[in-house]
């Protein structure tokens, strides 16, 4: 069969499976008087529409910053105006000033969640589709099947087409990665500019970009062609963000309040039950009660900044599409975010860890996701999601220690571990135990009432067990990227 | 080596493709549904709650049961796992119950007994020859057969969306159709006579069963030149097909032919007050009837050839099902059609058993009945298309001018059911299913018939691609437009006699091929 018919079939089966995830509940369905992430988007079109720009981030009496209050950068605001104006045509009743709070009903979900899918459709399935046609030295079944996997990943389309939530920020992100992997950097750039303006948690990334970048700048020579590009670069980052900021340029004042909204500092280094090794460490030590929270933020700052520092450097004095991608996901890691979406981008170079590591992520949003009251979704598109990595990249064929890119890692133990032959089979069953503990604490989570005197005990135990993975996998990732340069020689060229 | 190696990739893919579909059957389960959904839940408990001699008697729902007493045993051997869901769908004063717990169990019961078609189709899978087998799994027949049934897009949003059990009664169908194909006649006629009474809208194709049963099976050996031979009559064969036929009917009907209830149960299995169209007309040849007594009805008003005040107020395309007279042509009454329907089965039959061709021309010939009792049966359900739809599927992947009808016939079919899903949530679950299905559909055929002609020419590539108008003009042009209250039932009087053409071609073209296949010269003993 013809590629383009392949590709066709792959995207029309993940706009299905993400408008079949939409007919579900959204977050804070229901819930007044707060409800949840749908009625911010819901407000942030009511305020983008009805109030000037220079109120937009400011605490006003018809613009009410603690419900709800623009806490994102100036592109979600013009995203949010342009389907507040969508909606003004259909039924102003649901952007109307101040009445339209908590606004519910069955053809404004339609259309909240037919802008999702839009968005979806126009920026990010086409950025994961032609990064999978530019997948080198990969057959076509690859290509697809790398293509229908991406499009599956449960997390994503769970949190964007179940919870609420737009996909933009990464979609541009990937068109960054995309445009980098063709050597065009002055339009990744831009690309990557874009997906910061729509949202400042994009600055996870923009470490490994930006040791991309200057490393492809050195290698290129430190006078002459490499500063060239380096000018380029900067211009064109100076240029976006001046076009993404323009209305807010008038007055200092403005920036320094839209910036204040976007950095909150005094919320402190964990919100909820994160996957985060501070929610996990805070079991053992109340760190919210011993350290005040500017120290939080300076000693968060620390760990991350020396965590991320091997990595980096090696991407700066050794820059290749590979240790980017690679970087990348270390660095998603080390910030420890909801979902590790860069990790998708590697699924055709290593299946088995891409598949495990992306099955617990998603396994880590579940308290979230049963507080929407997403079990349905969650468990079919989580089986949805196995059944294609094992059918199509064969995962379970795939563990020796070179399909794990561990082989010159496992050469350098081979002296010191003996164990190492059954490495396959070692590696399988820790799988399957995994994915055992995995679905057996949904259903405890599911099905059971936690005990009186620890009502967060679920919450909590996903969370612990997701950070353990985490290390395990921040550690496997961090081997394969440093003893990467020790075979490059026998590798084969990867783009 | 590579044999096993192909046959375990094989079966790993076939998994995939059943596996796939179950979970997006899942994922449909909050979608909309139908009357249906309470016609399932009604008989629920009226089994669970009454005994056999008022199940056939009980009114208190509008919906009474009038499928036969095998598929009300069915519903009564679910009802006794509906108790642990949710014991109030069992109550029948409980109209139009619906709570979260009986939508789940409800759905789930036709995903889990779908079962029996994954099994059915993985049987009919053995029966297609590989011959143009390919080097790429994708490729090859079966796999193509295995995505073409578990994929049906009619099958999907009428079982799923729409709410009905069809998954494990076409499983029985095929099952029984594969049984046929590997020679095993008596499990194939045992399968057959269990499904009809499970649900006698398979009479249609009954003639097909039996003539192809009398035939090859009944008589063991045909002549040098194909015709048959009298004297292989077997009297043997005869009696034990017979015997089955005795023992399920009486299985089935027995209880009630012993109370006395045998013609209440035929009046509710066949019940002849409703209409000749449904509510919405299937795209038989009685929407074109239909669609030409009101043109002229039209035509006739304006040039004054009608009087206004002879002409009967109430319209046929209302969406009442009701019965009705024609105002210019004759009007049609369940007696014709069921001559009609005869008169066009009988060339098939006739085909059947004058040029027999082994389990091909007993495929063809259920087909045909399918067809023909759809084009001209009396209040036929849109969804009776899918009677054709699946058996066409195992000739599809077999010969390169069955694969263009195919086409044809399956698009414009489920182009018919859209109007099944009226509902704005579900209009991109449609669109999306079709394109899906219809995408695959021509790329894997026009993959595996490469070497070949054009699967279709260029008059019916048109037709088909002027569905895509038609669908933009009733789901989205129409309803903006002023005409929307005076005249509501435009888009569903386009898309059925539209489709009605497309299906009309469909059936004529596969007639005239039946009929004007040439006999092999030389014909095995069968």
């Amino acid at each position: 069969m013809e590629k383009w018919s392949l590709m066709t079939i792959t995207v029309l089966l993940g706009l299905t499976v993400r408008w079949t995830v939409s007919l579900g509940s959204y977050s804070g369905a229901g819930k007044p008087p707060m409800y949840g992430d749908y009625e911010a988007q819901r407000h942030w079109q009511e305020v983008t529409y009805n109030l000037p720009i220079r109120q937009w981030y400011f605490n006003t009496s018809d613009n009410n910053l603690l419900y709800w209050g623009l806490d994102y950068p100036p592109l979600t605001a013009y995203h949010s105006f342009l389907c507040a104006y969508v909606a003004k045509l259909i039924n102003p009743d649901w952007i109307a000033l101040h009445t339209s709070q908590g606004y519910e009903s069955q053809p404004h979900k339609l259309f909240m969640r037919a802008t999702v899918f839009v968005a979806d459709l126009l920026v990010y399935i086409p950025a994961v589709i032609l990064y999978c046609c530019c997948l080198k030295e990969t057959s076509t079944k690859k290509k697809v099947s790398s293509a229908l996997c991406i499009l599956l990943y449960p997390g994503l389309i769970l949190i964007d087409h179940g919870h609420f939530q737009y996909p933009l920020s990464l979609g541009f992100a990937l068109w960054a990665i995309l445009c980098l992997s063709y050597d065009w950097d002055l339009l990744g750039s831009m690309a990557f500019c874009l997906a910061l303006n729509y949202k400042q948690m994009e600055l996870y990334h923009s470490l490994p970009f930006f040791c991309y970048l200057l490393g492809k700048c050195f290698k290129k020579g430190r006078k002459g062609k490499g500063l060239i590009l380096l000018i380029k670069i900067a211009g064109t980052v100076v240029v976006s963000f001046a076009v993404c900021w323009l209305p807010f340029c008038t007055d200092v004042e403005q920036i320094m309040q839209v910036l204040r909204r976007l950095f909150p500092i005094d919320r402190g280094l964990f919100e909820d039950k994160v996957a985060n090794i501070w929610c996990s460490l805070s079991v053992l030590i109340k760190i919210k009660s011993i350290v005040s929270p500017q120290t939080q933020l300076k000693l968060s700052c620390a760990v991350t900044f020396l965590s991320l520092l091997p990595t980096c450097v090696k991407l700066t004095l050794e820059p290749s599409l590979r240790g980017f991608k690679f970087a990348l996901v270390s660095c998603h890691f080390i910030f420890f975010y909801f979902h590790f979406r860069p990790v998708c981008l590697i699924i055709n170079e290593i299946p088995f860890m891409a598949t495990w590591f992306l099955l617990v992520s998603t396994f880590s949003m579940l308290p979230l996701l049963l507080k929407d009251g997403l079990l349905l979704a969650y468990t079919v598109t989580s089986l949805a999601f196995l059944s294609a990595c094992v059918t199509s990249f064969s995962i379970f064929e795939k563990t020796s220690a070179e399909d794990l890119q561990l082989k010159s890692f496992s050469l350098s133990l081979k002296g010191y571990v003996s164990w190492f032959k059954s490495f396959p089979k070692i590696v399988k069953r820790l799988f399957l135990l995994s994915v055992t503990v995995m679905g057996i604490l949904t259903l405890l989570s599911a099905t059971m009432n936690p005990p009186e005197r620890l009502p967060d005990l679920f919450p909590l135990a996903v969370s612990i067990i997701s950070c353990l993975h985490f290390l395990f996998f921040l550690m496997y990732f961090n081997i394969v990227i440093l003893w990467d340069s020790k075979s490059s020689k026998s590798q084969k060229k990867m783009s | 080596m590579a044999a096993a190696a192909t046959a375990a990739a094989g079966r790993r893919w076939f998994r995939a493709l059943a596996l796939g579909v179950s979970f997006l059957k899942c994922l449909l389960i909050p979608t909309y549904h139908s009357t249906d959904f309470e016609v399932h839940r009604n008989w629920l408990a009226i089994t669970h709650n009454l005994p056999l001699s008022q199940w056939y008697y009980e009114a208190t729902s509008e919906w009474t049961l009038d499928y036969p007493p095998f598929f009300a045993w069915f519903e009564y051997a679910l009802s006794h796992i509906a108790k642990y869901f949710d014991p109030e769908m069992l109550v029948i004063q409980n109209l139009n119950y619906s709570s979260h717990a009986t939508i789940f169990f409800q759905r789930f019961s036709v995903i889990f007994t779908d079962i029996l078609f994954i099994y059915a189709v993985r049987e009919c899978c053995r029966c297609v020859n590989g011959k143009r087998a390919g080097k790429d799994i994708m490729e090859k027949p079966t796999f193509i057969l295995a995505a073409l049934l578990l994929w049906n897009f009619g099958l999907l949003i009428v079982d799923h969306i729409h709410f009905q059990y069809n998954g494990f009664l076409f499983g029985l169908m095929l099952l029984s159709i594969a049984r046929l194909c590997q020679k095993r006649y008596l499990e194939g006629a045992l399968l057959f006579a269990v499904l009809l009474h499970f649900k006698h809208i398979y009479v249609y194709v009954a003639p097909a069963y039996g003539i192809y049963l009398l035939r090859s099976y009944c008589f063991t050996a045909n002549n040098a030149d194909g015709s048959v031979k009298w004297r292989s009559f077997s009297f043997l064969h005869v009696t034990l097909m017979g015997l089955i036929v005795c023992l399920v009917s009486a299985l089935s009907l027995g209880p009630f032919v012993v109370l006395g209830q045998l013609p209440q149960v035929i009046s509710r299995l066949f019940p002849f007050k409703r209409g000749l169209c449904h509510a919405y007309w299937a795209p038989n040849f009685w929407a074109l009837y239909n669609a030409v007594d009101k043109a002229l009805t039209v035509v006739g008003l304006k040039y004054n050839f009608l009087d206004p005040t002879k002409i009967p107020k109430a319209s046929m395309t209302g969406g009442l099902v009701q019965e009705f007279q024609h105002t210019v042509l004759p009007s049609v009454t369940p007696l014709a059609t069921l001559i009609c329907t005869l008169v066009s089965i009988l060339p098939s039959v006739f085909c059947l058993w004058f040029k027999p061709q082994g389990p091909r021309g007993f495929l063809q010939c259920v087909v045909l009945c399918a067809l023909s009792s759809f084009m001209f049966g009396w209040h036929v359900h849109e969804k009776a298309i899918l009677l054709a739809i699946l058996p066409l599927s195992l000739l599809s992947v077999q010969r390169a001018k069955d694969a263009g009808i195919y086409l044809i016939l399956t698009t414009t079919g489920h182009f018919s059911l859209f109007p099944l899903l009226f509902t704005l949530p579900e209009l991109p679950i449609k669109i999306l299913l079709m394109l899906l299905f219809t995408i695959y559909s021509f790329s894997s055929l026009k993959s595996l018939f490469r070497r070949e002609r054009p699967l279709l020419n260029w008059l019916e590539t048109i037709y088909l691609v002027q569905l895509v108008p038609l669908e933009i003009f009733c789901e989205i042009i129409f309803p903006l437009m002023p005409w929307k209250l005076t005249l509501p039932f435009v888009p569903l009087l386009l898309t059925s006699v539209y489709c009605a053409l497309g299906i009309t071609y469909a059936w004529l073209k596969l007639y005239v091929s039946v009929l004007t296949e040439p006999i092999p010269v030389r014909q095995k003993a069968e």
